[in-house]
């Protein structure tokens, strides 16, 4: 199957659905077509709000919309809408316990050379602090849409990261395993356990194939919950390993490393090491070229997990 | 009809003890908020404690969060909750009736508190009506002070974009805020043009704490179609006590014993003269 993008399973899986459920309704604020939902906003204009360029604006219309029975999705980059919209997202979505989705497209470096303005390294820092909020990075289109089949069906917040580019598959089609808020196990070893969510699961999936020619046995876990935690895999997979490895595309505060590195610290002591961006704007290039520059590729994370056990 | 300019001191009464005894409260702009909020759930909406499950009934956010001891006056009043709890619990530790709205309270839609939110969100209230062509009527207040907000203006846009007579805002213009005259804090002397530009039907009410004006303007505001109507209500901080009125650092404010007593006679001299004047 042709591949693609995590951000055009989530419109084609929100489509079929609010096709039956007119209740549910998609926001963009002028990101239509970055979002892939042209086709929404086509089929279901009666379904569909656009709030121009007012990222403020599009999660409070969505809260508004939210509590008045309606089930919105509030679609737009992430790097506007996890900063931008803070404070929507935390006093009107979480605080206030609307059913809105915030679904945050374009996560991470995905836009490469636009610069940091365009870049969402905090978001998962900055979603996870608040409460009732909860944080997804999916990692294929796969698991995209077994997490949105899932999300359809609950009434609180969330918000979801996806990139910008299809990425290739974790799983195999028909055969996903997944279970809402528990972390999938890829691969068990008993050297080395490397967490990782989003987008930098397969580079781990493909770092624990590399360890292996190397005699090196890994456990690869895809931690897309991340918040809630699933910190009984983390206890797991750490406790099975000499060492962890945490891998995300994030700033290297606040993220998914830090969090592993609080549940492994107090119930199973290892030795952590986290793979992140810099704190730093990152290196001009496309993202593929700023995951190599900085070592979030297969090789990278071998390298970092055979260095960790030594 | 109950008499809701007497009420509007009576409920004064209920604010200026909810703050005596919590030791806190924005008294200012309560003060100045009464008749608007009195006039839009005694007189406006169609909202009570028995019909929150009803999808047409009519809806409010509560923009100018602060003004919260006003807000709880109004709600128990309606039945929501007692008064007498609210004025023993108010900002105590542990309480349900803290500093801002807070949806946990029976009543209240969203949380508020942060400025420049509830326009936006009553854009999507408002919406909602429209796309389930229900005949609620959504209504927000604003402060004044609230409107340096970027987000009021998003709203702003959105809600005549969008052509939404069902939403009604209001802004207390009271010309104060914390850090003194709303003109020299910020200038907004121009507010009536501004909306107008945004595409809003504007309606001045003169003197914003007499219920009679609140009236008739709110009963315009139902009868315009095809755009949103924000009410600019010429208010007076601190109404209804000389101690309090027109004074900026009554923003935020405990009375004192000696002004507490005047504050107290003056409310009452206010429900007198609305009874039998």
């Amino acid at each position: 199957m042709a591949k693609i993008a995590n951000k055009q399973v989530i419109c084609d899986v929100l489509l079929e659905a609010a096709k039956k459920d007119k209740d549910i309704v998609a926001l963009c604020s002028d990101s239509r077509g970055s979002a892939s939902f042209t086709p929404f906003a086509n089929e279901l204009p009666g379904q569909f709000v656009e709030t121009g360029i007012a990222e403020q604006n599009l999660v409070s219309i969505s809260a508004g919309l939210a509590k008045c029975g309606k089930k919105p999705y509030a679609v737009s980059p992430a790097c506007f809408l996890s900063t931008r919209s803070y404070e929507q997202c935390k006093v009107d979505a979480a605080y206030s316990n609307t059913n809105v989705k915030l679904i945050g497209i374009s996560g991470g470096v995905s836009y490469g050379a636009l610069g940091m303005s365009h870049h969402s390294a905090q978001d998962i820092a900055a979603m996870a602090a608040v409460p009732n909020m909860r944080v997804y990075l999916p990692s294929d289109r796969l698991q995209t849409e077994c997490l949105m089949k899932e999300l359809i069906q609950d009434d609180k917040t969330a918000y979801i990261r996806v990139g910008r580019n299809a990425v290739d598959d974790v799983y195999e089609e028909g055969n996903v395993p997944f279970e809402m808020d528990k972390a999938t196990f890829v691969t068990e070893g008993t050297d080395v356990a490397i967490i990782a969510c989003g987008e930098m699961v397969k580079p781990a999936v493909d770092a624990a194939a590399i360890l292996k020619e190397q005699g090196i046995s890994a456990t690869v876990v895809d931690m897309y919950c991340v918040k809630p935690l699933d910190k009984e895999a983390i206890v797991k997979a750490a406790k099975g390993a000499k060492a962890v490895i945490t891998v995300e595309e994030h700033a290297p505060y606040g993220g998914l490393g830090s969090m592993v590195s609080q549940v492994v610290a107090g119930e199973c002591p290892r030795k952590v090491i986290n793979l992140a961006l810099p704190d730093a704007p990152v290196i001009t290039g496309t993202s593929k070229e700023v995951f190599n520059h900085y070592g979030l590729n297969a090789e990278g994370i071998a390298k970092a997990a055979a260095e960790a056990i030594k | 009809m109950e008499n809701l300019k007497a009420l509007a001191y009576e409920l004064r009464e209920n604010v200026i003890d909810m703050i005596v005894e919590g030791k806190a409260g924005h008294i200012g702009g309560d003060m100045s908020v009464m008749e608007i909020l009195t006039e839009i759930y005694f007189d406006q909406m169609n909202i009570s404690p028995e019909n929150m499950d009803d999808p047409d009934r009519d809806k409010f956010i509560m923009s100018k969060g602060h003004s919260v001891e006003a807000y709880y006056a109004v709600l128990a009043k309606k039945g929501f909750f007692d008064i007498k709890d609210v004025i023993a619990e108010f900002s105590k530790f542990g309480s349900q009736f803290i500093g801002h709205p807070n949806n946990k309270l029976p009543g209240i839609e969203m949380n508020s508190g942060s400025l420049g939110h509830g326009l936006p969100v009553s854009v999507g209230m408002a919406l909602a009506g429209k796309m389930d062509e229900n005949d609620y009527r959504v209504y927000t207040v604003m402060g004044d002070g609230e409107l340096a907000e970027g987000t009021v203006w998003e709203g702003a846009m959105a809600a005549s974009h969008y052509k939404l007579d069902n939403l009604c805002a209001v802004v207390d213009r009271n010309r104060l805020q914390i850090s003194g005259n709303t003109e020299d804090v910020m200038a907004h002397d121009d507010l009536h043009e501004r909306f107008r530009s945004f595409g809003w039907n504007v309606i001045d009410v003169a003197d914003g704490n007499d219920i009679d004006q609140l009236k008739t303007a709110f009963d315009s505001a139902k009868e315009t179609k095809g755009k949103p109507t924000v009410l600019i209500a010429n208010t007076v901080k601190g109404k209804g006590s000389s101690v309090m009125e027109n004074k900026a650092n009554w923003h935020h404010k405990v009375p004192n014993a000696e002004e507490l007593e005047q504050i107290r006679k003056d409310l009452a001299a206010g429900k007198e003269a609305a009874l039998h004047g």
